[in-house]
């Protein structure tokens, strides 16, 4: 009897380690995705039913609450620049030399008419923090093993109350998600690659994003250079940066 | 013998006054009540077709499948050279590029920031270019109740109610937060011009028109446009010949699978508006056939007293051997000389209060505050060739109908009686 129990106790110690809890999983991917603060320049392909459009942009952000972004190009864009403080957001128009705040609903609208919307743009939540998960399982997506998990909201404050993903079982990078309502209905797929290590850690450099209530194929959201945890001058973060 | 009636008419006023006043007063509200009721319709048609429908309205067939959403991401690109074969291909037509969106007005502080906002629906017409065809569709010269028309660039027209709301005058600097075609979001500075007064409910709640090219670069929509409306060069919606434009168009552009491909729409599919012009026309014709035939009815009763008063006349033309026939018809064209003299008086006062009412109108804006579709405030009446003769049919027909049937009791007469009846 206890030549049997003591190897079914080794199998399921094994089992185990091999089956990380969904929390184990979350933790690690917001040690990859997530940081104190990010400095990073991006570029936006917007695939409209009728044109391409290229955006161009360099966000400052700083924990989850704090976020600026300018716009470099194309020539109509430059120069606008957004600061997002908690649940408001002011945008600056260089063309109107106004300062416009926006807010509630007005956030989950679309940026430049990409499939981003402002949260997606400009938050960088911690999974954690919102979410309890549930690992459903495994599959092979690009060759790659990946975790399969829903997560599901525990604050009523976030955009998405259910997300699918696809975490890739070896650097612990979400390579896929899927992204619902409270309703159930699927809002918007995240398909992530170009997958580099930087600062240490593994990071999706290349993001298409698709708005599945709306037309044209997508924004790929290509980052071209990113900074983890580096310091950031706190007057970025305020309503004077705008106009300077 | 109707010039002997007519002067006994003329000269008998007791016997012709009190005849020819029931008509007249019947064929001129008979008249005057077709007239209202035509204007009505027709000034509903033309505010509708000139703020929004057209006579026709040509858009991309993605566009025109969510027109409610005013989807400038579905316009028109490349609008000049369509525009130039529709003014090739219906001469007769006069069109006109729009941009129909909505946004937000915002009012700034001194220090530049938000003071108050408001939601508006704007309209880019051609007010710059020289052409005045859209400022006339407009009426925005009678309109205008502050500031003057836009004369430059950046400059825009706010109903006078939204500019009172938002606490803007003429010259103040607003802000329109919209979207781009591109789905961007798009802010412009704009100098309030004037105010206006549409005279419509939904209108004057919150909307602001400026010039196209001001709105085509505000919402990054250069050469591009919304809509194209299409209005006969009479400016008066005529089924028939919007009926050849429709077939003419449609052998021009035939359906395509392809989105932005132009489509055309009447007036009458638009906003549920042919339904609202059937029930109209439908509730009109019931209520001028229900006025004409009461009013026939009077007229009729009228001939027939008429007809009844004078029963000791026709004993005594009788007795002294005038002929059944005769007396009947002389009657009978008697009628006809008071019914013609009626109608004839009747329809001109008629036509000539609506005249005066087609062109001043009747001012129901204080009826009309809350309305929530598109209706004027101000109703005029119109004047057809149907409303020359519609007020013969009570004043002429009816009466004569009511002496005819009176007149048959002329045929009972007893000559031997005659002088009894006379002598009591």
């Amino acid at each position: 009897m206890r030549k049997a129990v003591i190897p079914f106790f080794l199998m399921c110690i094994s089992l185990n380690a091999q089956n990380p809890s969904a929390k184990e999983i979350i933790e690690k991917v917001d040690r990859n995705m997530s940081a104190d603060s990010r400095v990073f320049t991006s570029r936006m392909v917007i695939h409209n039913p009728r044109n391409t459009r290229t955006v161009e942009s360099k966000s400052w952000s700083l924990g989850e609450k704090k976020s600026y972004t300018e716009y470099l190009s194309p020539p109509r864009e430059q120069g606008t620049k957004m600061l997002k403080l908690e649940d408001q957001l002011w945008i600056f128009s260089p063309s109107t030399d106004r300062i416009i705040q926006i807010s509630g609903h007005m956030l989950r609208q679309s940026v430049m008419g990409s499939d981003l919307s402002y949260e997606d743009m400009m938050e960088d939540p911690h999974l954690l923090n919102h979410y309890t998960g549930k690992v459903d399982g495994e599959e092979k997506l690009n060759d790659r093993n990946c975790w399969v998990i829903t997560l599901s909201a525990n604050t009523s404050d976030v955009a998405y109350q259910k997300q699918k993903v696809w975490v890739d079982k070896d650097r612990f990078i979400p390579l896929k998600k899927e992204l619902y309502a409270k309703s159930g209905v699927l809002l918007k797929r995240m398909d992530l690659s170009d997958v580099n290590q930087i600062q240490g850690r593994w990071f999706p450099k290349k993001i298409l994003f698709k708005d599945v209530l709306k037309e044209g194929e997508g924004t790929e959201f290509q980052i071209e250079e990113i900074n983890f945890n580096t310091p950031i001058p706190e007057y970025i973060f305020s309503k004077a940066s705008l106009k300077k | 013998m109707i010039m002997f009636l007519l002067k006994g008419i003329l000269r008998d006023k007791q016997r012709s006054l009190l005849p020819v006043i029931i008509v007249i007063i019947g064929v001129f509200l008979t008249v005057a009540l077709f007239c209202w009721l035509n204007g009505v319709l027709n000034d509903s048609i033309e505010l509708n077709a000139r703020f929004n429908a057209g006579h026709v309205k040509i858009m991309t067939a993605a566009y025109a499948k969510n027109v409610d959403q005013l989807p400038n991401d579905l316009a028109f690109t490349g609008v000049d050279t369509l525009l130039i074969k529709l003014k090739k291909e219906f001469p007769k037509m006069v069109w006109g590029e729009r941009i129909h969106f909505g946004g937000l007005i915002d009012a700034p502080d001194h220090r530049g920031e938000t003071r108050t906002q408001g939601p508006a629906m704007g309209f880019g017409i051609d007010l710059l270019s020289g052409d005045r065809s859209e400022i006339e569709r407009f009426n925005l010269e009678k309109s205008l109740r502050r500031g003057r028309l836009p004369l430059h660039h950046g400059e825009i027209l706010m109903s006078d109610e939204f500019s009172r709301k938002l606490k803007v005058n003429p010259g103040d600097t607003v802000t329109l937060i919209g979207s781009t075609m591109n789905g961007s979001m798009a802010m412009y500075n704009y100098i309030v011009s004037g105010t206006i007064v549409f005279g419509t409910g939904p209108m004057d709640h919150g909307s602001v028109i400026a010039d196209l090219e001001d709105v085509r670069n505000a919402l990054d929509m250069n050469n591009a446009a919304g809509e194209i409306v299409g209005y006969l060069a009479d400016n008066y919606y005529d089924e028939k010949k919007i009926g050849q434009v429709v077939t003419r168009f449609n052998s021009l552009f035939p359906a395509s699978k392809n989105e932005y491909a132009p489509v055309l729409v009447t007036l009458r599919q638009q906003n549920s508006l042919g339904q609202m012009i059937d029930q109209i026309k439908g509730i009109g014709a019931f209520a001028v056939f229900i006025f004409v035939l009461s009013m026939s009815l009077v007229l009729w009763n009228a001939g027939l007293l008429g007809g009844l008063r004078r029963y000791p006349e026709f004993g005594l033309r009788l007795a002294i051997g005038e002929d059944y026939s005769h007396i009947y018809f002389s009657m009978i064209y008697e009628s006809v000389l008071i019914g013609i003299i009626g109608s004839v008086i009747g329809t001109s006062i008629g036509l000539l209060g609506s005249l005066y009412m087609q062109h001043h109108g009747l001012d129901l804006s204080s009826m009309m505050k809350n309305a929530t579709i598109i209706m004027p405030a101000v109703f005029h009446t119109r004047i057809t060739p149907t409303a020359f003769f519609i007020g013969f049919i009570p004043g002429l027909v009816s009466t004569v109908i009511g002496t005819m049937l009176s007149g048959i009791g002329i045929y009972k007469r007893k000559t031997a009686q005659l002088f009894k009846e006379l002598e009591a």
